[in-house]
């Protein structure tokens, strides 16, 4: 395993009454893409701006490879951020904005040239050095910040919400480019969003965030398949979440029906929540199903149909490429690999679980 | 509405003509005119006399001195005014405005009686032990006078150049290893230039032309340009002299509305 | 450092309010003259309310400042919504013109006019200084009117056409509650501008007119009366009361009510 390269120590911040922060706990690996996800008001963008300086937590540590930064300003940091609406020096053109940083750390000027050069090839943006940002586009600004961020050899690139003001088919452009920069670049990302599907196509890590809790740490794969709880569940796509009882070990009680399952260990007779994906769901003939349903809403999505099937008094959410109509009689039917069962929350707050499985 | 709006401008444009352009075509009238009618340049070259050249060498001199100190003072306190966060930015409007409903006539006057050998100031100051401040009816009273009346026209420029910075642009310098210092001369301060160049003009402009200030505080022995102009029109009525006079003022205002236009293009410095 | 800062705050606010208080101070003085502390009295209140001089001069600068006001804040909104709608040469042109008076010395701004006066044979008194302060006062509304205009979204006023409103109509229901803030702030500074004007009513009013400003210059040599100083100080007061209960009793709330928002979304 690679070696901890920044460590969060129990970070509590708070403006006033509101707990923005409560206790949180994170590592970043080396030449890691960690994405932290959550809506807006989650404390994703404090704990950046507390990693890169600009917010000293009320409580806990800041580490960089073991030593304590917490109260280290954003000049004396290893570490660069692209800002969320660019942040680009509106009196000085692209060269100057690429520059900066190196200026103030007294380069040569045929260092600070080749650089330049270097980073505008980087980005896409050869020959864009005497326009001013003004006359730049949001796509081609924001490149211009990451080229600005990057040629300071930062061992950590800080996003946030970089393609925020971008327009959707920009925005997926941008998903790539940003792979394939921390790829040549070899550093780590550490990226704010609150857009889970931009969290799912570019993170090696993702961390969901609500209210100022850790949700769930984990891959793409696992935050999507195996959500620890309903707020992830829910926050991350569409899906089915059923108030079940666990009969017992690899057996679960949903909505009256009996459903093979994988997984062990919730007890006997334990009220869980069942999480099951839309696309996970299996419409078949009324009477080969585990329940039967009718159709009740229906619509068109391109790559798919998209169905709500009442059945044992819940409307089941459909993804599916076969149609059917409205008022049909169906049987459900989910393979037990897919049933995902939760834990149901005793209170609020104990949804912040899941802290240290990293 | 644009066809409509062309029809709407004609009174605008009626009055503007008539109560800005005319009466400044008028000034040029007179000032390059002799009684009878005729046209000379002797209006214009009477600021060279030595009676002239002084008054006027005397205001360039003291306004320009309280231009520097009102931005010497006014360019912190827009910053600290700034980084306090006052929710209310026409608070800190209203608090600047607020003297202009007391006369300035009656504000000026009452540095006098603040000035004076046994007035307020030397009181407090003899009080404390420290030598006393005899300035009034001195060019020193006239530059506090300068500084005390045009002191808000330099700070809400700044004020509100600097408030419309993004935070995030100086994160930027911070995050890229500037420091305080590197960060304010690289980019807070060229970034309100334009406050400060608009607030240098609407300082200097009235600075260099009041002859209420000087009259006020400077006793009657000392003639600032402004002084001499509103003597030949209410006192000597030689009134070709005083518009000559008034187009070699002009001449100053021009450059320095000028150089604000060129640094202040989108109008960003202005004071609302 | 944060102790620095307040101490440097005060300080100028000391500055700014000092001659001020002394002005207060000296309206309840019972010496005549400035120079002299004669215990305190409120006598001046009262013989203030006989002096028809004073009076007088209250009111021509009252009805002066609200006559114009009033004057340039209807010709400036309308010069303002035309501006919006010319080419953009025009517009600078005469933008440019505009800012003249706001820009050039007062001096100069007050000879020309009174040239022109004179030139006319307009006899100098309560209209030749009516018309130059609404003069010097449309810049005012018209800068304080366009940024409003071009925020405005040109949509809505079509839409109010689409639906049928008349032009007249559509503009009174659309696009002026939407500088309404604007053009009252327009008015207000105006306002503000001809009450504290000195210089061009110098220049501009004949003999016998009086504004408070023309009178108290010509009082400075014999010396103030302390009346003036009551009426100053009365003016202060009522405008300080009338301002702090207008603008922030209603806006604090609205104002820490946004900036709350805003930081939960951090």
């Amino acid at each position: 395993m690679k070696e901890k390269l920044i460590d969060l120590v129990g970070i509590t911040k708070s403006y006033g009454d509101n707990i923005v922060l409560d206790d949180l706990n994170l590592y970043i690996r080396e030449n890691e893409f960690l994405t932290l996800l959550g809506p807006s008001g989650c404390g994703k963008t404090t704990t950046l701006r507390i990693i890169g300086g600009f917010e000293t937590p009320d409580k806990g540590q800041v580490l960089s490879g073991g030593k304590d930064i917490t109260k280290l300003p954003p000049n004396k940091r290893q570490l660069n951020t692209v800002f969320q609406k660019y942040a680009l020096f509106p009196h000085m053109n692209i060269a100057e904005n690429i520059a900066f940083g190196l200026k103030i750390k007294n380069k040569s000027k045929a260092y600070i040239d080749d650089k330049i050069k270097y980073a505008l090839k980087l980005v896409n943006l050869d020959g864009y050095e005497k326009r001013m940002p003004d006359s730049l586009s949001g796509g081609q600004q924001q490149r211009i910040a990451i080229a600005r961020a990057i040629v300071n050899e930062p061992k950590v690139l800080l996003l946030d919400e970089p393609l925020g003001a971008l327009d959707l088919k920009l925005r997926q452009d941008m998903q790539y480019e940003l792979i394939r920069l921390k790829n040549e670049l070899g550093i780590t990302f550490i990226y704010v969003t609150h857009d889970q599907e931009e969290a799912l196509t570019m993170s090696d890590t993702i961390v969901v965030m609500n209210q100022g809790y850790i949700q769930q740490i984990g891959t793409p794969e696992s935050i999507y398949n195996e959500p620890e709880n309903a707020f992830v569940a829910d926050f991350i796509g569409d899906s089915n979440i059923i108030p079940s009882i666990m009969v017992h070990d690899e057996l679960v009680n949903i909505l009256g029906a009996r459903f093979a399952c994988v997984d062990k260990g919730f007890g006997d007779n334990q009220p869980v929540d069942v999480v099951i994906r839309p696309e996970d769901v299996e419409l078949t003939a009324p009477s080969a199903g585990t329940i039967e349903g009718t159709v009740s809403h229906l619509i068109f999505k391109g790559v798919h149909y998209e169905m709500e099937v009442m059945a044992n008094g819940f409307e089941w959410l459909v993804h599916s490429t076969v149609m059917h109509p409205v008022g049909e009689k169906v049987g459900i039917r989910v393979d037990p690999f897919n049933i995902q069962i939760m834990n149901k929350p005793a209170s609020e707050d104990e949804e912040a679980i899941g802290i240290d499985e990293q | 509405m644009n066809s409509k709006s062309k029809y709407l401008s004609t009174p605008y444009i009626f009055w503007a003509v008539s109560f800005i352009l005319i009466p400044l075509c008028m000034i040029f009238y007179y000032g390059l005119t002799d009684k009878t009618g005729a046209f000379t340049l002797e209006n214009i070259s009477a600021m060279l006399t030595a009676e002239h050249s002084k008054a006027l060498l005397l205001s360039l001199g003291l306004s320009l001195l309280s231009t520097m100190i009102c931005l010497l003072l006014a360019y912190p306190l827009a910053m600290i005014l700034n980084g306090m966060q006052v929710s209310q930015h026409s608070f800190i409007v209203f608090i600047f405005i607020l003297p202009m409903w007391m006369n300035f006539l009656l504000r000026t006057l009452a540095w006098q009686t603040l000035l004076e050998k046994t007035g307020v100031i030397n009181s407090v100051l003899s009080f404390l032990h420290l030598p006393a401040l005899n300035i009034i009816n001195t060019p020193s009273a006239i530059v506090l006078g300068m500084v005390y009346n045009f002191l808000p026209f330099m700070v809400l420029p700044i004020y509100n150049v600097l408030g419309k910075i993004d935070t995030n642009v100086v994160n930027a310098a911070r995050d890229l290893g500037a420091n305080g210092v590197q960060t304010f001369w690289k980019v807070i301060l060229p970034l309100s230039l334009p406050g400060v160049i608009s607030g240098i003009t609407m300082v200097f402009v009235p600075a260099l032309t009041t002859f209420v200030i000087s009259n006020l505080l400077g006793g009657s022995k000392i003639l600032l340009i402004g002084n001499v102009i509103e003597q030949e029109f209410t006192q000597a009525s030689n009134w070709h002299l005083g518009s000559g006079l008034s187009i070699v003022l002009m001449l100053f205002i021009i450059v320095n509305m000028a150089l604000s236009a060129i640094f202040d293009k989108d109008g960003e410095g202005s004071m609302l | 450092m944060k102790l620095l800062k307040r101490i440097y705050i005060i300080l100028i606010f000391i500055f700014l309010y000092a001659p001020i208080v002394t002005l207060m101070v000296l309206s309840f003085n019972a010496s005549k003259t400035r120079a002299k502390w004669g215990g305190f009295t409120g006598k001046w209140y009262f013989s203030l309310l006989d002096d028809s001089i004073i009076l007088q001069a209250l009111q021509n600068t009252l009805l002066l400042a609200l006559l114009s006001a009033l004057i340039a804040t209807i010709i400036g909104t309308v010069a303002a919504i035309s501006l919006t709608g010319m080419k953009k040469r025009g517009r600078t042109l005469l933008l440019g013109i505009t800012n003249i008076p706001m820009l050039n010395a007062e001096i100069v701004t007050g000879i020309s006019l009174m040239l022109l006066f004179i030139t006319l044979k307009m006899r100098l008194g309560f209209t030749t200084v009516l018309l130059s302060h609404i003069t010097f006062n449309i810049p005012y509304v018209i800068l304080s009117i366009m940024p409003r205009l071009k925020q405005l979204n040109p949509n809505t006023y079509e839409a109010a056409l689409d639906l049928g409103a008349s032009p007249l109509y559509a503009f009174f229901k659309v696009i002026f509650p939407d500088i309404l803030p604007g053009v009252c702030s327009g008015f207000l500074m105006a306002f503000t501008m001809s009450l504290d004007d000195f210089i061009i009513t110098h220049f501009t009013k004949g003999p016998g007119f009086d504004t408070l400003s023309t009178k108290i210059y010509t009082e400075v040599r014999k010396g103030i009366k302390p009346e003036m100083y009551a009426l100053s100080t009365l003016i202060f007061i009522t405008v300080l009361i009338l301002l702090i209960l207008v603008n922030f009793l209603p806006n604090s709330k609205n104002q820490a009510g946004e900036k709350k928002s805003r930081k939960n979304q951090a």
